[in-house]
């Protein structure tokens, strides 16, 4: 077995979650990953200040697409103001695999363009929160 | 395979000389596949490196001591040794940083005075970042047009369309690369320079892929401003070369300004020094030029013909063994003497980057990124390509490594 590409992260990248359109939707962003050229665009759908449902368009290496994928389960259902206050941590455990210095943005950009449709905020997730 | 490979009378093994290619990690010989990136440098120039700053550092063109004679007489000999290498005058080649510093003093020196509302310069989809953002921003203040000729199926440029292109009449520049750094492809410069200079335009060329493989006549191909890098020429980081057409050179502005560049400083004015002094201001990278001659000394002893032959019956090999598998798409001309030493490839199902990482636990090195190309990565289709190119110090079992990693790779994602 592979320590990176474990077999739920290839599974998620060839299947992966709640990707696609969704036209009815309250927020959306688009980011680029200048390192590589991956793009990775959300849409998101809020009712009573929670995701009511999200939808990622793009596409990227198996690590920044897995993490879309395996975040989207999670998000689904989230409080917004909690997404808000998100940071790498909680995306990097969700993962549950170690991430390289240098595919550590591969792993970040899908927490990265959901805070950047809810708040605005287009920075990188920080280990702060 | 590689056996066969390795006897021909092209290949050459000169892994020895390289200090760098002795490491291991993870007890796993370095499989360096990434040289247009940059170069490893062989033992000579490390020498010659050292030997400088331990034996004849003084700074240049000042001293009257006899050491820093010597260091002017290194870094002078170095750069006319670096001129006869690709057949240019000394006085006329000139020292930047690397080559994006060498295409920015033609797009800051020349373009911001000769350029004006009506004119155009054209570029092709194939060049790196280097030759195409100076342009834009040359063109935003001049006013000129940016255009480009297309890059077509093969990975090659149409001279039909060159020619449509020059036909127009307003092409006052003509910039583009010797050899794509992603598609490989050797462009025929000598003819494309001959048919713009015919619809009186002038042309550039970046040469940073070209010269560190191919053996460069810049007398035949008549280009007037040639500019490549050192790093990617076996040579040091910190160097870069312009050479241009002395009578342009005379009457560009200067491009940077200072020490060194100047004749005589009053309050107000100055009058600028002689070529190719007025365009190198401040102290220069003397080690670096030093390291760069040792370089090319060490090219020339090779051969540039014997170093072409090498990498292009590398490049054969590999495009015959890639060929073989399943699931692998090679970007650029099918043919390996239609370009250098350099192959872009996607996997299907696998992203650039996973390609990237899973090689590079083999200590497979390979690129995988844009490679400075977004533009033509838009007209290939795809965000990014993984790519592996060759040094002289490449032998057929590199090539065989990569086979054998790509097809690990192909496993770890089950495909």
């Amino acid at each position: 077995m592979d320590d990176l590409y474990r077999d739920f992260i290839l599974e998620h990248y060839k299947r992966p979650r709640n990707f696609g359109e969704l036209d009815e939707h309250d927020h959306e962003a688009h980011e680029v990953n200048p390192l590589c050229g991956d793009e990775l665009g959300v849409q998101i759908a809020v009712a009573d200040g929670r995701i009511a449902d999200l939808r990622f368009q793009g596409h990227g290496c198996a690590i920044s697409q897995a993490a879309a994928s395996m975040a989207s389960e999670q998000l689904i259902g989230m409080e917004v103001d909690e997404v808000a206050g998100l940071g790498a941590g909680w995306m990097l455990d969700l993962l549950g695999i170690d991430v390289s210095a240098t595919r550590r943005k591969c792993a970040l950009l899908s927490l990265k363009v959901v805070r950047h449709a809810l708040t605005g905020d287009g920075s990188w997730p920080s280990d702060a929160a | 395979m590689s056996e066969v490979k390795l006897a021909s009378p092209a290949a050459l093994d000169v892994r020895a000389d390289f200090p760098i290619l002795a490491r291991e990690i993870d007890g796993r010989r370095l499989v360096y596949l990434d040289s247009s990136s940059t170069s490893q440098k062989p033992a000579s120039v490390l020498a010659a490196l050292d030997d400088y700053y331990r034996n004849h550092n003084a700074n240049i063109h000042r001293g009257v001591y006899p050491l820093a004679q010597e260091a002017d007489a290194l870094f002078e000999g170095a750069r006319a040794r670096i001129a006869a290498f690709v057949n240019w005058p000394a006085a006329s080649t000139i020292f930047t940083r690397n080559v994006t510093e060498a295409i920015n003093l033609v797009a800051y020196s020349w373009a911001r005075a000769n350029l004006h509302p009506g004119d155009a310069v054209l570029i092709t989809q194939m060049e790196h970042h280097s030759n195409i953002v100076p342009w834009q921003l040359a063109a935003q203040a001049t006013g000129a047009e940016l255009r480009y000729l297309e890059v077509g199926e093969g990975g090659t440029l149409s001279l039909e369309q060159l020619d449509r292109e020059l036909g127009r009449g307003d092409v006052a520049l003509l910039a583009l690369t010797h050899v794509s750094n992603v598609l490989g492809t050797i462009n025929p410069v000598a003819e494309i320079v001959r048919r713009a200079h015919n619809a009186g335009a002038l042309v550039l060329i970046d040469g940073a892929q070209a010269v560190p493989q191919l053996e460069v006549d810049l007398q035949a191909i008549d280009a007037d401003f040639y500019g490549w890098t050192g790093h990617k020429a076996l040579g040091p980081t910190g160097v870069g070369v312009l050479h241009a057409r002395a009578e342009l050179l005379e009457r560009m502005p200067p491009f940077l300004a200072g020490g060194d560049m100047i004749a005589t400083v009053e309050a107000q004015h100055s009058t600028w020094n002689e070529l190719p002094w007025k365009f190198e201001a401040g102290t220069s990278m003397i080690a670096q030029v030093i390291g760069l001659g040792a370089a090319i000394d060490y090219l020339d002893a090779l051969g540039m013909a014997r170093v072409r032959a090498h990498e292009q019956a590398l490049t054969a090999y590999a495009l015959e063994r890639l060929a073989a598998l399943e699931g692998v798409r090679v970007f650029g001309p099918p043919g390996a003497a239609q370009r250098g030493g350099v192959i872009s490839f996607a996997l299907d199902g696998i992203h650039p980057h996973d390609v990237g990482e899973l090689l590079g636990r083999r200590n497979v090195c390979v690129r995988a990124s844009h490679h400075c190309a977004q533009p033509l990565m838009r007209v290939l289709g795809v965000a990014a390509t993984a790519r592996a190119s060759f040094g002289p110090y490449n032998v057929a079992a590199d090539v065989d490594a990569l086979i054998d990693a790509i097809g690990e790779a192909q496993e770890v994602f089950e495909l």
